[in-house]
């Protein structure tokens, strides 16, 4: 049970990681629509920012791997 | 919860590999690439360099040429200008120069014509003179007879000579 | 260079040889085979350096597989963490497998034995004694020091969550299944990159310099002077290009049928995650502990506030490294190894296009991951470093 309830956590983790990323990841293709010349800067920008809060996740899924 | 346990085997010989191959290819492999790649790099500046200062050197040698070719040109212009101009003024001396002459010329003609005629009228009038005392002396042998007559024919001649 | 380098792997699949053939005579005379049932089913088959031992409690297991769903996570679970023995097929039952050497220290000193005098037992109930006077068992692919007494015919004690309580050597250094893939893929590279300066003719790369040196020009430009800076990059870059490979060919390696999840082990990405922590700190400038301590442009409570949270930043920062890339491998590892196990779950023929479909599909995102993951690795190792080496000029 204490299993099911740790995947129940990744769940969570993983649906406020995918929120945030996703956010990233398309606030990112409307900076490169607009100025296509500075895709190579928004890129890392968003690598950067989509890293950390992949690191907030994680931390999560740790919890819940640790659960197991 | 294993799964998130680390084995103290694993760190041993990741760190032991991951530190010898860092040294071996930082030695042996990345040096050279990343020295070739350098090398590469500034010889394709230095090539680029090249270009620029042969075309740079090209264009100033262009402009060179180009300042050469017109001061030639003007050169040539003002010599043909100088030559035009030395030619009107051959022309206009000659011209002024034959006026003169053909005035002189004319002149001294005319001097000579008016000479001639000066002397040719002194002939006329002494050949008029001379035909004049002998025809005087001719008439005079009929007419003298009567005086008046005689004076009359006198005055008479010598105011046809005057007109002349 | 490479003319050496295939001496090397020569001289160490000899030292595999001879742990094997150590391990056989040792086998003979000193591992104890506790199972005076199944004893004479024993017979060591030795083939090429494959051990195939056909044993009565790995048909057990086979037999037992019945409650499928629970195997299958044992089954995914047994392959995504290490093992003492690398594991090709099953035969009929009979499983094909290099055993590896096992290098252990005690008390008693260092002892050095093949895993195939456990005889593919997992459970503790083999017993091997080193010349040493130790003695070892297996359980869960972990060696333990087997206790006085056997209990419930294995020579382990079991705590109350079915734990093995059993001490531990003081040192396991054993070649395990991923430290085997360690040493290949540092052979892989070795192969790959050394002697690469002999590729070039007239500073113009041919054959696989050819293939390397984008990849070099890659790192160096988009990884290493994006975030370092122009000033301190050329120091960090052959550190960083030799990370990036390292998890890249690594995370290749370890999607060949058979290879073993090496990058998706923790130890792994940790001692990675560790170097990148020494590096930022030893390198950091005053400016990097400036802003941490006492960070300027805001009140002196905000400072306060600040410090421990910056802190704790320095930690979590290679933290998330280390969780990132094992977290992403291990997953796919196991994705993939779902999908496959869907023609097992439904017990059917008819899955199976659809699993190999959706399992080739994982396969080809995991090619990407692979390279993904080792460039994140890489790229944020970098971008740490890089503000700690920042200077700036207006403070």
């Amino acid at each position: 049970m204490v299993g099911s309830i740790a995947a129940l956590g990744a769940g969570l983790a993983v649906l406020g990681v995918g929120l945030g990323i996703g956010r990233i990841g398309g606030s990112a293709m409307d900076g490169i629509a607009r100025q296509p010349e500075a895709s190579g800067k928004i890129q890392t920008a968003m690598i950067i920012a989509a890293a950390l809060i992949e690191g907030a996740g994680l931390f999560g899924i740790v919890v819940a791997l640790l659960g197991l | 919860m294993d799964l998130v346990t680390p084995d103290f085997g694993l760190i041993f010989w990741t760190l032991v590999t991951f530190l010898l191959l860092v040294f071996l290819l930082s030695k042996f492999a990345w040096k050279p690439i990343l020295k070739m790649v350098n090398d590469r790099e500034a010889s394709i500046e230095d090539a680029l360099k090249a270009a620029e200062r042969a075309r740079d050197e090209m264009k100033s040698l262009q402009a060179d040429n180009e300042a050469v070719l017109k001061e030639a040109r003007e050169e040539r212009e003002r010599i043909l200008k100088e030559a035009r101009e030395m030619k009107n003024k051959i022309v206009s001396d000659a011209k002024d120069i034959a006026i003169a002459e053909g005035e002189k010329a004319i002149a001294s003609a005319k001097a000579a014509i008016a000479a001639e005629k000066a002397s040719a009228i002194a002939e006329l009038k002494n050949q008029a003179a001379v035909l004049s005392i002998e025809i005087a002396e001719k008439v005079l042998g009929k007419e003298l007879s009567a005086e008046n007559k005689q004076a009359e024919m006198i005055s008479k001649m010598i105011d046809e000579v005057k007109f002349n | 260079m490479f003319k050496s380098l295939v001496r090397y792997t020569a001289a160490i699949a000899l030292l595999f040889a001879s742990f094997q053939l150590n391990a056989q005579d040792k086998d003979a005379h000193t591992a104890t085979v506790d199972q005076s049932t199944t004893a004479e089913d024993h017979q060591v088959v030795s083939e090429d350096h494959n051990q195939t031992t056909e044993s009565v409690e790995s048909q057990k297991i086979h037999t037992s597989k019945e409650d499928s769903e629970l195997n299958i996570t044992e089954l995914i679970m047994h392959h995504i963490s290490d093992s003492h023995e690398w594991h090709f097929f099953d035969i009929d039952g009979q499983p094909y497998s290099l055993a590896l050497p096992v290098i252990v220290y005690t008390k008693n000193g260092f002892s050095a034995f093949s895993s195939s005098v456990f005889h593919h037992n997992d459970n503790g109930e083999v017993v091997y004694t080193a010349s040493n006077g130790d003695r070892f068992i297996k359980v869960h692919d972990i060696i333990y020091i087997a206790s006085e007494k056997k209990n419930h015919e294995a020579w382990a004690e079991h705590g109350e969550d079915h734990k093995v309580t059993n001490a531990k050597p003081t040192i396991d250094i054993s070649l395990t299944k991923n430290v085997v893939n360690l040493f290949l893929g540092v052979v892989v590279m070795l192969a790959l990159f050394m002697g690469i300066s002999r590729k070039y003719e007239n500073g113009v790369p041919r054959g696989r310099a050819s293939f390397i040196e984008p990849l070099v020009v890659f790192v160096r430009d988009d990884i290493a002077l994006q975030n370092i800076g122009k000033k301190n990059y050329m120091r960090f870059t052959p550190y960083l290009l030799t990370l990036f490979f390292f998890i890249w060919i690594n995370n290749i390696l370890g999607l060949f049928p058979g290879g073993a999840n090496l990058t998706g082990n923790i130890a792994f990405t940790m001692s990675l995650a560790a170097l990148t922590l020494i590096i930022v700190n030893v390198n950091a400038k005053k400016e990097y502990w400036i802003h941490i301590f006492w960070m300027p442009g805001v009140p002196v409570w905000v400072r306060l506030m600040l410090a421990p949270i910056e802190l704790v930043g320095v930690l979590t920062k290679p933290f998330a490294l280390m969780i990132r890339l094992f977290a992403n491998m291990t997953a796919g590892h196991i994705v993939i190894l779902s999908l496959l196990s869907l023609t097992f779950i439904f017990k059917s023929l008819a899955i199976a296009p659809a699993a190999v479909a959706l399992t080739l599909f994982i396969y080809i995102i995991k090619v990407l991951v692979a390279f993904l993951q080792a460039y994140i690795f890489a790229l944020l190792t970098a971008l740490f470093i890089g503000q700690a080496v920042e200077e700036h000029d207006h403070h």
